[in-house]
């Protein structure tokens, strides 16, 4: 049994493995051949979980499970004995989040000018949106894969959690073991966790087509599924709620793409008492403390970003310090949760070729994460995540004999896994790393004698051949078979090719001269290669870049705070009765302006000389759609008032910056204008540096967008099918939506909540307002008429641009009117637009702003509203108070902000120029009584990018040279949020850069 | 009494009412005098004098002449005397509503076309016209687009019954769109075509598709007779006797090397329209006397990197460089906008032009770049009397107001389909 032979013949039927455990259900074709699959492990250090390390053990399994662990244990009689020879065995890891087994899912499509899909293509009684596959029991199409099988072995894998990665509502997922068996043998848990995500996957159907439609379907699914349980006759069975409801007791597993999708998860579990585990993106560590506040279990993965090819500086420019930050910083991704004292476990997902997972790992190592933490995250963690503690995640009696036996510590660098054990049957992997061959040896060819020294490890070992000559030699070993080869000097460039079997210390065989002479041959070892001890990684002391926040190029290592700020003898435009102060100051403290007047004193204050300087309110923006991802228009029904720009909000967007540079302090997102009844809009503060909630202004009424006119009825669309296709439709989808929001509104207990419904009778009973998109003097009329019948005002008419002709009867109707200063012409609806519009609306009585809907001209929005001067001339006053007291007035928040009063908010800009004029610059931009935009500190957050980026660059061209494999450069640019689906104002590089592509047809 | 006023006012705002009743001005009978103004000459510089306005031509001269009976006198104290605006690189009246297809006329089929004439299609009677003179814009360059020489441009004049009449420099122009030489991005969703096509590879193709085309026009054109006439190389023959220059619209580094690597292989006279990253390579451009048409000041910066003030101070790096440069609006909605063109121009001022060298870029560089300097673009004697008075500063939207435009000496209407309308609403609401 000492016999090397012995193993290697062991383990070549393992290779082939019989089952250990035959299904007894099945009928033989055969003799019954019953087998106790009874292995002892001795001599091996056996890492019992990742604090328990047994030296010189001995593991005892039987049946594919634990018998017995420890030290000085009797060995069964009837039990194969195997000799680790002082290697390693851990239990084998468990992959948390894995689609082993599932069939490839289709990646679905969204085309508006196609006809809409409105309902679920999936037959049979299920939800009515093919996203929500909740109906879904993964072990019932699970098969066995075992090509992917082996992938994951050689990485140490012996156990998965999989699941059908398919739309928002996944189903459940099922616990299998790796090992090359009847489906029937490696399922372990059948219902192990329900999952989750935001991406509708292979769903056709229109709905949602914006990552805030995911949000409300997930959320109305919460919702629908407590409504289910009271048995609703109305909706029949429906078998996707219900499995919703029987899933909800097991582990809830949300995979998202991005850290801001992670808290966008938790969110929505927190509105429902549900905690989910979170299945990361890799770019966490960038808002580590708000991953920690979630107290969610995190499933990491560590596929970290291929490093780009930027030998071109002009490729170069293109790719954004931020993307290489992410570069240099991925790999700390794990560690940062490790530091945080956030539980993860790891997972392979993401990762192109699984090959890479130990590799990518150990990088992790390097950078900050624990062998300890590491071996949790790939043990007992996991298995706690899926409830699988019991059989797998550690070594101990009783548990599935999933084990893997290794060289040496597994995270260590030149660590070789010898074989992986699945339910007690062995796979092996390097095979030839059970003997370790290096070492010295006598070697004797025919009657020639030589020293033999071969070095490294299985697969990779170096050899040498010396003799009066020192020759380097092939060598290949495979099993107990092995090969030399050599060509000594005096051979003149031919080979001798030596072939032979090795036995423990000893090998023999024969071989052919370079001459063509038959020869035998024969080594003996004489002393083992001395065990490298600093075989591990050492942690390298690599520079690194700093997290800031936000995490791009204008982002900073703390978040500007609110500071005590004293503004000395400025022009002070108050929009307040005072009218506009010569010569004042403007004291700010906690937030607040507590004092305006001359000759202010506090000895605490940062003082700031305004001397030839204005200082207005900060400008808001009542009309936009910067800060949002996932798209800013859900488009797939008429009416879509369940969807939540608060659920999207981006506080990394740089065009906020780029507008607090332009004295833009608060700016109202809105939802887009392809659809009559939008989403619910958003009021933002731009507190640069914050998360969404950060961002969020405080206690506000919420609003919620409207649209009239060519971008509801799709006028751009010549196959449009979605109702309606004519301003006579879309006053029929207003009557018909409140008709059944009323109708709604008066159901008892017990209804179902439906969210499109709850936001219109939100707005029936003057809890929720309107900002309406709106064009031409016959559809505003119309609306006007909607809400007077159903007893509402339409609190704002936005863009507007005929207002003009109505704006006496928007006035009797109590409307605000938000607009452009001078667009026009670039549809039909916009013919008769004219710059005089703000001017006439607020002759009239109205209270009237400029708003910008384009985030190239929010920066300019003082000067937009100076048009009006220009063209209609309107007082100075006036004009600048249209982008900042009125549209704090048809926000209603105007106790708070968009004047320059003592207790209002300290939002203002300091300009280097009268603010009306083409020459005025935002200086100071001041939120809250931060200073989030400065522009001398603008100038050293530029030079510092600089810097950051071209050591970033270096460091890329480095890598490569060094061997790390690249891809071609490929340019981030920033695509804008568009209000409308066709009609694009064209403001960006990549819009003029994307036309020439057409136009050129490359 | 009073509501026969009120009628009478009535009638005569109705009489003025629609733009259909408003014409181009006839030509110049009466010597104009503009005295009393600072004037703006256009080429950086600022002086005192008099503006004498004789058979459509500008003298200036130090002091007034003596103002006789069948001159027209214009008191100007205080005001300020501009040349003309000139907006480049448009598609104006070639376009009515950019996202109505029937209403727009500048992106032909085909890939090669330099014979197709944007002239042929400018329509003097849009309604965005007008609303460009009113703010001083009063010549413009019709550019067609479309395809990878999209074809001839002309310079008009803003005040014309028919294209022919508003013809300024015919056919002097022809335009070319660079392929973008860039890597598609990874993170924006790519409009057309879900291919995973090399652009770079294929741009520099296209590239190689135009330079044959150009090689073989060239020989045909070394020959004066032919049996068969090709329309697209004798369209061409201007650019090889550089008396029309070659538009290359870019704005990426190696799309403008490629340009002018081009141009310089056939000796073009070149101009970069677009130019976006210009402000790089300054000193390339200045040596290999390339002219800018930069797009849009009032852009968003290239990159996110970028400084966000970027697009506003590029034209000053320019400017530092000895660039010559000019402005466009050429964006989707460029034709409408162009009526902010001065205040584009403002704001270069506020990024670190003087205020009369941002005028300059918007007049006298315009000019240059357009080969019509010697009759327009500034305040000199001899040239065209195209210029407008302005009560206040004409960059800054605070004071700018038109007060007199001229064009080759004809006082034009400033009125336009928007003052019009606001008329109409005053007369409805009673504002007064």
């Amino acid at each position: 049994m000492r016999s090397t032979f012995l193993r290697w013949l062991v383990c070549f039927f393992m290779g082939l493995s019989l089952p250990i455990m035959a299904q007894v259900t099945y009928p033989l074709n055969d003799v019954a051949s019953p087998k106790s699959g009874y292995y002892a492990f001795i001599h091996a250090n056996i890492v019992k979980d990742a604090k328990t390390t047994l030296r010189n053990a001995v593991l005892i399994i039987k049946q594919g499970k634990i018998e017995a662990i420890g030290q000085n244990i009797p060995l069964p009689q009837d039990a194969i004995v195997v000799d680790c020879q002082n290697k390693f065995i851990y239990p084998s890891f468990i992959d948390a989040y894995s689609d082993y087994g599932s069939a490839p899912v289709q990646a679905g499509t969204f085309n508006y000018r196609a006809p809409s899909q409105m309902i679920s293509n999936t037959k049979g009684p299920y939800a009515w949106n093919q996203a929500l596959k909740t109906e879904v029991s993964f072990a019932k199409q699970f098969v066995v894969q075992d090509a992917k099988a082996k992938d994951l072995r050689k990485m140490g894998f012996g156990t998965v959690l999989s699941h059908q990665m398919d739309g928002i509502s996944r189903g459940t997922g099922a616990v299998v073991t790796l090992a090359k068996e009847k489906e029937n043998l490696v399922l372990l848990k059948e219902r192990a966790s329900a999952h989750y995500s935001l991406d509708k996957g292979s769903s056709t159907q229109d709905y949602p087509n914006s990552l805030m439609g995911s949000v409300a379907l997930l959320r109305q699914n919460f919702l629908d599924a407590a409504w289910y349980k009271s048995k609703p006759a109305k909706e029949g069975m429906n078998l996707t709620l219900q499995s919703f409801n029987e899933q909800a007791s097991l582990p809830q597993i949300f995979e998202v793409t991005d850290k801001w999708s992670a808290l966008r998860a938790d969110k929505i579990g927190d509105e429902f008492g549900v905690q989910y585990i979170i299945k990361a993106s890799g770019n966490e560590y960038q808002r580590i403390d708000d991953m920690k506040a979630t107290k969610a279990s995190f499933i990491l993965p560590v596929n970290y970003p291929q490093a780009m090819d930027l030998e071109d500086p002009t490729d170069a420019r293109f790719v954004t310090v931020a993307e290489l930050k992410h570069w240099e910083l991925a790999p700390t991704n794990a560690g940062a949760f490790e530091k945080a004292g956030i539980p993860f476990a790891l997972t392979t997902n993401g990762l192109k070729d699984v090959s890479q997972f130990l590799p990518n790992l150990r990088k992790a190592i390097q950078m900050g994460l624990s062998e300890q933490k590491a071996l949790e995250a790939l043990t007992s963690v996991p298995a706690g995540l899926i409830g699988m503690s019991d059989q797998v995640g550690s070594l101990e009696p009783g548990k599935l004999a999933n084990f893997l036996i290794s060289t040496g510590p597994i995270f260590a660098e030149k660590t070789q896994i010898v074989e992986n054990w699945i339910q007690g049957n062995a796979y092996g992997q390097v095979s030839e790393a059970w003997n370790d061959v290096a070492g010295k040896y006598s070697l004797n060819i025919g009657k020639d004698p030589f020293s033999l020294k071969i070095t490294g490890e299985a697969g990779a070992y170096k050899a040498q051949i010396i003799g009066k000559d020192t020759i380097a030699a092939e060598i290949s070993q495979k099993e107990s078979l092995v090969n030399l080869g050599y060509t000594s000097k005096a051979d003149k460039g031919k080979k001798t090719r030596l072939t032979g079997t090795l036995q423990e210390g000893k090998w023999e065989g024969t071989g052919q001269l370079a001459n063509g002479d038959w020869v035998s041959w024969q080594a003996v070892r004489e002393s083992k290669a001395v065990s490298d001890s600093s075989r591990r990684m050492p942690a390298k002391a690599e520079e690194l870049g700093a997290v800031v926040f936000p995490f791009n190029g204008y982002g900073q290592k703390t978040i500007p705070k609110s500071e005590t700020i004293l503004i000395k003898n400025a022009t002070v435009w108050t929009n307040e009765k005072s009218g506009v102060l010569q010569g004042s100051d403007v004291l700010v403290k906690q937030g607040k302006i507590v004092q305006v007047g001359k000759g202010l004193k506090d000895a605490s204050a940062r003082v700031i000389d305004g001397t030839g300087k204005h200082v207005t309110a900060g400008i808001i923006d009542e009309h936009s759609h910067v800060g949002a991802t996932g798209g800013i228009n859900e488009c797939s029904q008429s009416v879509t008032a369940e969807v939540r720009v608060a659920d999207v909000v981006d506080p990394e967007d740089v065009d906020m910056y780029r507008q607090l540079s332009g004295g833009v302090t608060s700016s109202h997102i809105l939802h887009g204008s392809c659809n009559t009844i939008g989403g619910q809009t958003q009021l933002l503060k731009f507190r640069w540096g914050q998360t969404a909630e950060g961002l969020k202004f405080a206690n506000w009424d919420p609003f919620i967008k409207f649209a009239l006119g060519e971008n509801v009825k799709r006028s751009y669309n010549t196959t449009n099918a979605r109702f309606p296709d004519t301003r006579m439709g879309v006053e029929q989808v207003l009557t018909d939506a409140f008709t059944r929001a009323q109708d709604y509104a008066k159901q008892g207990p017990g209804k179902r909540i439906d969210l499109e419904l709850e936001a219109l009778v939100e707005i029936l009973q003057h809890k929720r307002f309107i900002t309406c998109h709106s064009y031409v003097q016959s559809e505003i009329t119309a609306m006007l008429r909607v809400a007077d019948k159903f007893g509402f005002t339409v609190n704002t008419f936005t863009h507007i641009l005929e207002g003009y002709k109505v704006a006496d009867k928007m006035k009797a109707h109590g409307a605000n009117a938000s607009t452009f200063s001078d667009w026009w012409n670039y549809k039909m609806e916009v013919l008769d637009a004219i710059p005089a519009n703000a001017y006439i609306m607020q002759k009239v009585g109205m209270n009237v702003a400029i708003n910008s809907d384009d985030a190239e001209m929010a920066r300019r929005l003082n000067q937009e509203a100076a048009k009006s001067v220009k063209y209609t001339g309107m007082s100075e006053e006036d004009a600048l108070k249209m982008v900042t007291l009125n549209p704090a007035k048809m926000l209603h928040v105007a106790d708070r902000v968009g004047s320059i009063k003592e207790g209002k908010d300290a939002d203002l800009v300091i300009w280097s120029d009268h603010p009306l004029s083409i020459y005025a610059k935002s200086e100071k931009t001041i939120v809250d009584g931060a200073v989030v935009f400065d522009r001398e500190l603008d100038a050293k957050l530029q030079a510092d990018l600089k810097v950051e980026k071209q050591r970033l660059v270096q460091k890329m061209i480095a890598a490569k040279k060094g061997g790390a494999s690249t891809r071609p450069a490929a340019p981030s640019f920033k695509a804008e949020n568009m209000c409308e689906e066709d009609h694009n104002h064209g403001k960006s590089l990549w819009d003029r850069i994307s036309h020439r592509m057409i136009i050129t047809e490359n | 009494m009073k509501k026969i006023f009120i009628i009478a006012v009535g009638l005569v705002s109705f009489g003025v009412f629609a733009q259909e009743t408003m014409h181009p001005s006839p030509a110049q009978s009466k010597t104009i005098v503009i005295t009393g103004a600072t004037l703006h000459v256009g080429n950086g510089t600022v002086r005192t004098g008099t503006v004498v306005i004789e058979k459509g031509k500008l003298k200036i001269e130090a002091t007034a002449p003596t103002i006789t009976a069948s001159m027209e006198h214009i008191d100007a104290t205080g005001k300020h005397v501009y040349p003309g605006i000139i907006a480049p690189n448009t598609n104006l009246g070639l376009v009515e509503v950019s996202s109505t297809k029937s209403t727009t006329d500048f992106e032909e089929l085909g890939e090669i076309h330099p014979n197709i004439r944007s002239i042929v299609a400018y329509n003097t009677d849009s309604k965005v016209i007008n609303t460009l003179r009113t703010n001083g814009v009063l010549l413009a360059q019709i550019v067609p687009q479309g395809g990878l020489i999209p074809g001839t441009s002309t310079v008009v004049q803003l005040d014309a019954w028919n294209w022919e009449d508003a013809a300024y420099a015919m056919d002097n122009g022809v335009h070319m769109t660079m392929p973008a030489l860039i890597n598609r991005p990874n993170n924006v969703g790519f409009r057309r075509r879900e291919v995973e096509s090399d652009p770079v590879k294929l741009g520099l193709e296209r590239i190689a598709t135009a330079r044959n085309f150009f090689k073989e026009a060239q020989a045909y054109l070394n020959e004066k007779t032919h049996a068969e006439v090709n329309l697209k190389y004798e369209a061409c023959k201007g650019l090889f006797d550089r008396s029309k220059s070659l538009y290359v619209n870019c704005d990426l580094v190696k799309e403008m090397l490629a340009a002018i690597q081009f141009a310089n292989e056939f000796k073009f006279k070149l101009v970069i329209a677009g130019g976006a990253d210009s402000w790089m390579i300054g000193d390339i451009l200045r040596e290999n006397n390339v002219a800018v048409i930069l797009s849009e000041p009032h852009s968003l910066p290239a990159t996110d990197d970028d400084a966000v003030d970027q697009p506003y101070k590029t034209g000053a790096m320019l400017q530092k460089a000895g660039v010559l440069f000019s402005i466009c609006q050429d964006a989707s909605d460029g034709y409408t906008q162009q009526r902010n063109l001065p205040f584009q121009a403002g704001t270069m001022a506020a990024y670190g032009l003087t205020q009369d060298q941002a005028l300059q870029a918007i007049t006298l560089n315009a000019a240059k770049i357009l080969g019509i300097d010697a009759r327009t673009g500034s305040l000199e004697t001899g040239k065209d009397a195209n210029i407008l008075i302005s009560s206040g500063d004409l960059l800054d939207m605070k004071s700018s107001q038109v007060t007199h435009a001229f064009i080759q000496g004809r006082a034009i209407d400033l009125a336009n389909k928007h003052t019009q309308l606001f008329d109409r609403y005053k007369y409805k609401y009673s504002i007064k």
